[in-house]
């Protein structure tokens, strides 16, 4: 082990191997760095930014940057996480987020990483944009009042699913998500619920229809223990379990 | 009107079916339609193999490509502050009220369609506006009555008077690079003697460093790109000139093209390219034609194509690639991007273009200037170059002059030179700030009027733009907020929405509603944005807004509400829609701010 390389993260060193990014190693170590459009099962995105840590006095992407020997990474002071949450504000004022009032309140993780950069408030003017539901997929509703644009059921779908089913569009603030049909309804899409693209959005955009509170509130899976010790919300989920999951089942970990 | 089908599938068979000539073939549909038809977009998916969505989602990306039909005549008024300050709006309202026609809303029968675009790059001789893609520059109130004319009449632009369509180079002052022509072939004829070893010292020994504005040497840029081992390397010239302010390389693409491509060419002989590619941004499509004759004229005298000057092996030739209304394709992953036909939205970094580019493979970018003086030196040698300038900033640097003052248009100098003197040139008289660099650039006020253009000073890819006193600088702030907001590409969470939160307090401190709580809530906005924006564009975009609050607060506390906190909801604002819907304007029917 001695010859392994390392890099310095809040004062611990980190073990890295070649090719590893600083999330990589990181998370492998135990040390969680929040973030929203990274999927460790994926290749890294870098488009929400939540996971911005500051290395040797610049910010940076973790989910991006290689791990070097002679890193000294912050991922937990006061500064870095008033960025992130500034970061989280813009998101939540950006879309309709209505947390009591959503499926995934309790298993969602925009609002767990909000926790855990202790958000308490939007900050910022709400934009209150007009958005609609697509609900024309016999299985799945999409919400655009809660997509965060982090690109992943796109990348999935794309990547895994070989559909190609969503695709960010649009420029700027007007970006938005769409569908793969001549109508542009969800509907009339290739897309299945057994899609692996149909289980990975991190928050409550995309939804399984006729599934409603299969788990109590107070019983979801952030509503014990943090983002940081239960981890992902994709982790979370496997082929037998609804979208929302059940945060006994991985408290092993700990 | 031809079947759309024939259209799309003659163009298939012509420009071929790789999906990398997406945008390429989008930018002629929309030409030929004045949009993208659906079946366009189903005979491009299946012929290239490319999904649906993703086709309509690279048409949303570029502002010059659209869904829905626009206007036989579709004309976009150039919105840069030098066009604002030289009237443009009301060029606009009036041309608006002649045709009978609402602001980005085709006229009911078709005809014409009218909206505000990006700089278009004319600001010496503005006001300028696009017809169809082409530019009519020096627009004022002569010009608008008898485009009227033209348009009600139907007359296609190619029969409209040439005048209308002229862009002279204005060039006041010329230096090094300017006065001293090279012979077309004379540089890459130094290299085959030199060898491309010796050609690549001489560079480093010239000192050149990018002329876009970052500054990174060239002779580096070009030697990484050499040394990065692949099966293809590729030269790129970025002529997507976007940054407000800047028209400097629309006059060397005008007439010095044959040294840019010369330049081009000693570059594929030093990394070992065949294929290189210019990226000539939409508002320039004026400029294609010329290029494409320059281009042949090189092939045709064995100064590109197969074993050039005689040299058994050394194959290099150049493609034009239209941009089509996108700011962000001059930061060079995205123009990768945009090459490969998609989304231009930035690459994460590393791996950077010179070992990872264009279809992966090692890709040398630099701006039409830096080829242009890499041409030169290989002919004039480094000494000759070094010669003007500074230690840090060796030869010389083209300024595209605009705004307030007597003789806009391009000044060469050697770096070094002060602000003072540049205005002073130009004829500015009673300047109150110069902004340069852009809209990212710096705000300088008087004070700083002895600072000078250097990299090690103030760095610049160009832009000059000059501000007398009687001008209000918010409503530079203004424009330029609003540019960044219209330009985001919206990947990144800080530049697509921190940069709508900052356009949005622009304007609050604008209509005299912001306090003292919303200034700082704009430095906090800017700082989140430069610390943690994913590229370029998002990190610098609030600039504008964080250089004047500290160099001129005056512009900004002189509008300030006297309290601690005012309500981001504006009643009165909030009224507009039931004005327009009962078509009344009256004192009657705002509620009017007790200031």
């Amino acid at each position: 082990m001695s010859t392994e390389k390392t890099f310095r993260l809040d004062g611990r060193d980190i073990p890295f191997i070649e090719g590893d990014t600083v999330m990589d190693a990181a998370l492998r170590a135990g040390e969680y760095i929040p973030h929203l459009c990274h999927n460790p099962e994926f290749p890294p995105h870098g488009s929400c930014r939540v996971c911005v840590v500051d290395v040797n006095g610049r910010h940076q992407c973790s989910c991006t940057l290689p791990a070097d020997e002679n890193m000294d990474v912050d991922n937990s002071s006061e500064a870095i996480t008033d960025v992130r949450r500034s970061l989280l504000q813009m998101l939540f004022v950006e879309g309709n987020h209505t947390c009591p009032g959503c499926e995934k309140s309790g298993a969602c993780q925009l609002q767990a990483v909000a926790y855990n950069t202790r958000m308490l408030n939007p900050h910022f003017t709400h934009f209150f944009p007009k958005r609609s539901i697509d609900a024309s997929h016999p299985e799945i509703v999409f919400y655009y009042n809660r997509c965060i644009l982090c690109g992943l059921c796109e990348r999935v779908s794309r990547d895994i699913d070989k559909k190609s089913v969503f695709a960010i569009t649009g420029r700027g603030i007007n970006s938005k998500l769409e569908f793969n049909s001549l109508s542009g309804k969800l509907g009339d899409t290739e897309l299945s619920a057994d899609d692996k693209a149909a289980s990975v959005c991190p928050v409550g955009a995309i939804l399984p229809k006729y599934k409603g509170f299969e788990v109590p509130i107070g019983e979801r899976l952030y509503d014990t223990k943090p983002i940081s010790v239960v981890g992902d919300v994709a982790a979370n989920h496997s082929a037998e379990d609804s979208v929302l999951g059940n945060a006994d089942e991985y408290s092993s970990d700990e | 009107m031809n079947n759309p089908d024939n259209f799309t599938s003659e163009l298939l068979v012509n420009k071929g079916h790789s999906p990398g000539q997406l945008l390429q073939l989008l930018c002629e549909i929309q030409t030929h339609y004045s949009h993208i038809p659906p079946h366009a977009i189903e005979l491009l998916s299946g012929h290239l193999n490319i999904p649906p969505v993703q086709i309509r989602t690279v048409i949303d990306f570029y502002a010059f490509l659209h869904r829905d039909a626009r206007g036989d005549f579709d004309i976009l008024f150039s919105d840069n502050i030098t066009d604002r300050m030289l009237g443009n709006l009301s060029l606009l309202n009036s041309l608006c009220k002649k045709l009978g026609v609402e602001p980005g809303v085709p006229r009911a029968d078709g005809r014409v369609t009218v909206g505000l675009t990006s700089c278009t790059g004319i600001c010496d001789q503005g006001p300028a506006l696009l017809i169809n893609g082409m530019v009519v520059s020096r627009l004022d109130k002569d010009r608008i009555h008898k485009m009227v004319g033209l348009i009600e009449a139907g007359i296609p632009i190619d029969h409209w008077p040439k005048a209308f369509f002229l862009v002279d180079d204005n060039i006041q002052r010329r230096d090094k690079l300017l006065s001293h022509g090279i012979i077309s072939g004379s540089a890459i004829d130094a290299m085959v003697v030199k060898g491309s070893d010796a050609l690549l010292k001489c560079l480093d020994g010239s000192g050149l460093r990018g002329r876009g504005g970052a500054g990174f040497k060239t002779a580096t840029k070009w030697r990484m790109c050499r040394d990065a081992e692949a099966d293809e390397h590729y030269v790129v010239c970025n002529a997507d000139e976007g940054e407000p302010g800047t028209f400097k390389d629309r006059v060397l693409l005008y007439s010095f093209a044959d040294c840019v491509f010369e330049g081009m060419t000693v570059c594929a002989g030093i990394i070992g390219a065949k294929k290189g590619f210019l990226y000539l941004r939409g508002e320039y499509l004026y400029l294609r034609e010329a290029l494409e004759k320059t281009l042949q004229a090189r092939r045709d005298a064995g100064h590109l194509g197969k074993n050039i000057l005689g040299k058994q092996g050394f194959d290099f030739d150049i493609e034009i690639h239209m941009g089509a209304g996108a700011y962000i394709c001059g930061e060079e992953s995205a123009l990768i991007e945009s090459l490969e036909g998609k989304r231009g939205i930035p690459r994460n970094r590393p791996p950077f273009p010179v070992t990872s580019g264009y279809r992966n493979q090692p890709t040398v970018v630099n701006n039409v200037e830096t080829f242009v003086a890499a041409a030169r030196i290989a002919v004039f040698g480094a000494d000759w170059f070094r010669s003007a300038g500074t230690e840090e900033s060796t030869g010389t640097k083209l300024l595209s002059v605009s705004g307030d003052c007597a003789r806009p248009g391009i000044y060469e100098y050697p770096y070094g030179v002060t602000i003072r003197q540049v205005l002073e040139d130009c004829g500015a008289i009673d300047t109150q700030a110069v902004q340069i660099s852009g809209a990212a650039g710096a705000t300088i006020p008087v004070q700083e009027f002895y600072r000078k253009i250097a990299f090690e000073d103030i760095p610049t890819g160009g832009s000059f733009m000059i501000f007398n006193q009687d001008r209000d600088l918010l409503d530079m702030v203004q424009n330029f907020s609003h540019f960044f907001c219209h330009e985001s590409c919206g990947f990144c969470t800080p530049c697509r929405v921190g940069g709508t939160l900052m356009q949005d307090l622009v304007d609050k401190v604008m209509v005299g509603h912001a306090t003292s709580y919303d200034l700082q809530e704009m430095r906090n906005i800017g700082q989140i944005m430069q610390k943690s924006a994913h590229c370029g564009l998002g990190a610098t975009a609030p600039n504008p807004v964080l250089d004047t609050l500290e160099k001129f607060p005056g512009i900004y506390s002189s509008r300030l509400v006297n309290r601690s906190f005012e309500p981001a909801f504006d009643l009165d604002a909030s009224l507009e829609v039931s004005r327009h819907i009962t078509g009344r304007d009256d004192e009657g029917a705002h509620i009017r701010h007790e200031k």
